[in-house]
């Protein structure tokens, strides 16, 4: 199915610069591993270290949110849009996954894309 | 929508008929819309980018009371979209300056301040005395802290928020409708020192969005249309495009769902991550060389490579004579450039990059590497004021 997947700006750096991408994809779960195989850094910014997609990044297909549809099985159609949609807060952004979960002390190179923006 | 908002017991004076007559002469709104307007309570959190156009449009709508709550002085980088303030406003309290622009606007409005930081002990208090609470605030523990406190005092939460170009609005925590938490359960790990991180903003998009918020808490207070309850409006600005997402009540939901879990207000910042989280921060301990130092350094011709990690916009804005721009994103791929064997001095606007890209090379192996403490807003203090701070 042909399908588009909606970049929300805080991400849109991890993927070419893009606000929307087109894939192919029979469910939820098959666009956003096309998405992440596309774009690889956008992975650590969707899931955390368990593959689960982290908590305060909503996935929305169409204008639902696919927490209440079938997660990341739920099937699409034809034209239809993935929105991701993560928390914002004001002047605070998106972009501070990196550093988390790493030893202290140790910076990741991805780290240092993170924080200027 | 506020069900105990009657159009019973104030009255409109010869004055305000003629001051809200725009609004009378609507059926949608008329005197009890009028009535319902001046008998409200709204609480703004906050009185910077989103809480000025909430804090303008509210007072010139004719609301009854409004409470703000902040505790910060106007900054004159404020000024770029707080626009409730001017230039002579800067250093004084915001709620001062605030409340000046509100009372020239609308006398009639009862201006309530609240000089104070919310917090856990103060906010069901103070939420108590309000029938609608508009938060404008910049942090996620302010967020859930305000969340949390609608859902146990019953009082709508009318959200917005920003992040650069993009927006985001609806109206949380009627008793009908999700909470912020039932959309964001939780808030994203704590990041990097905001004031670097935080990216800028384009001024008139906080307009935008606070102008959405004022517009429905009208609607909430006169009971027409239909407000964004289960609803989440984003707005691209540069595309200049609005798109609806739904937002569904989650029954598991801790703060509304059937069985909440959330019976008073507990530590944010903890919940956020942010307590504790500098001691993991690896700038600690990073070699620092004062701009009075690096000044010496050049005078005495001392051998050393001044890199600059800002972006190529501020370095267009202003830059130490003799350095090197290598953007920080680029430092992992591009620091095969820098000469290990040299000194090496590393700057950024205030100094918070640059220390982290000082931590990272020594870690790649660069020994002789100094983060310069304060940036170029520092070099322009103590060396060189002809240079520009932004």
């Amino acid at each position: 199915m042909a399908v588009k997947v909606m970049i929300p700006t805080p991400l849109r750096q991890y993927a070419g610069k893009q606000d929307s991408i087109e894939l192919e994809a029979k469910t939820v779960g098959e666009a956003l591993a096309g998405l992440t195989s596309q774009y690889s850094e956008l992975r650590r910014h969707l899931y955390n270290d368990d593959g689960k997609i982290r908590s305060f990044v909503n996935i929305y297909l169409n204008d639902e949110d696919i927490r209440y549809l079938s997660k990341e099985q739920t099937p699409l159609n034809d034209r239809d849009v993935l929105s991701i949609v993560p928390s914002i807060a004001g002047g605070m952004a998106l972009d501070v996954l990196a550093g988390r979960g790493r030893r202290a002390g140790s910076i990741h190179p991805s780290a240092l894309r993170c924080i200027c923006r | 929508m506020i069900e105990t908002l009657t159009a019973e017991a104030v009255t409109l004076s010869k004055d305000e008929v003629l001051r809200y007559s725009r609004h009378l002469i609507m059926p949608e709104v008329g005197m009890e819309g009028q009535l319902k307007l001046k008998q409200a309570k709204v609480l703004l959190i906050g009185a910077g980018g989103l809480g000025s156009p909430l804090a303008l449009y509210l007072a010139a709508a004719g609301v009854g009371r409004m409470g703000m709550v902040d505790f910060d002085v106007v900054d004159f980088t404020n000024l770029q979209r707080q626009i409730v303030h001017g230039t002579s406003d800067v250093g004084r309290p915001k709620l001062d300056s605030a409340a000046d622009t509100i009372r020239e606007i609308n006398p009639y409005v009862e201006l309530v301040p609240h000089h104070a930081r919310l917090s856990s002990e103060n906010a069901l208090d103070i939420f108590a005395d309000y029938d609608i609470v508009a938060d404008g605030t910049d942090n996620f523990a302010t967020r859930y802290l305000v969340n949390d406190a609608c859902v146990l005092t019953g009082k709508p939460n009318v959200y917005g928020s920003i992040f650069r170009f993009e927006g985001q609005a609806s109206v949380f925590a009627t008793r009908e409708g999700p909470c912020y938490r039932c959309l964001y359960p939780e808030p994203p790990p704590p990041g990097l020192v905001p004031s670097c991180a935080e990216g800028g903003v384009l001024g008139v998009l906080p307009g935008i969005v606070g102008c959405i918020q004022a517009l429905e808490t009208i609607k909430l207070i006169i009971g027409k249309g239909e407000p964004l309850i289960g609803r989440l409006l984003l707005f691209d600005a540069l595309q200049l495009r609005f798109r609806e997402l739904r937002l569904r009540k989650n029954p598991d939901c801790p703060a509304c769902g059937t069985h909440p879990t959330i019976d008073h207000l507990i530590d944010y910042d903890e919940f956020c991550g942010i307590r504790g989280q500098e001691a993991a921060e690896p700038m600690n301990g990073v070699p620092e060389i004062t701009p009075i130092e690096l000044k010496r350094m050049m005078d005495e011709g001392a051998p050393f490579q001044l890199v600059d990690v800002r972006e190529p916009h501020e370095f267009d804005i202003c830059r130490i004579p003799g350095s090197v721009l290598i953007p920080l994103g680029e430092v992992p791929a591009r620091m095969n450039e820098l000469d290990s064997a040299e000194e090496i001095v590393v700057h950024c606007r205030s100094g918070m990059r640059s220390a982290k890209a000082v931590a990272f090379l020594r870690q790649s192996g660069f020994g002789r590497i100094h983060n310069l403490k304060g940036g170029i807003l520092a070099w322009s203090d103590q060396v060189d004021p002809s240079v520009p701070k932004y």
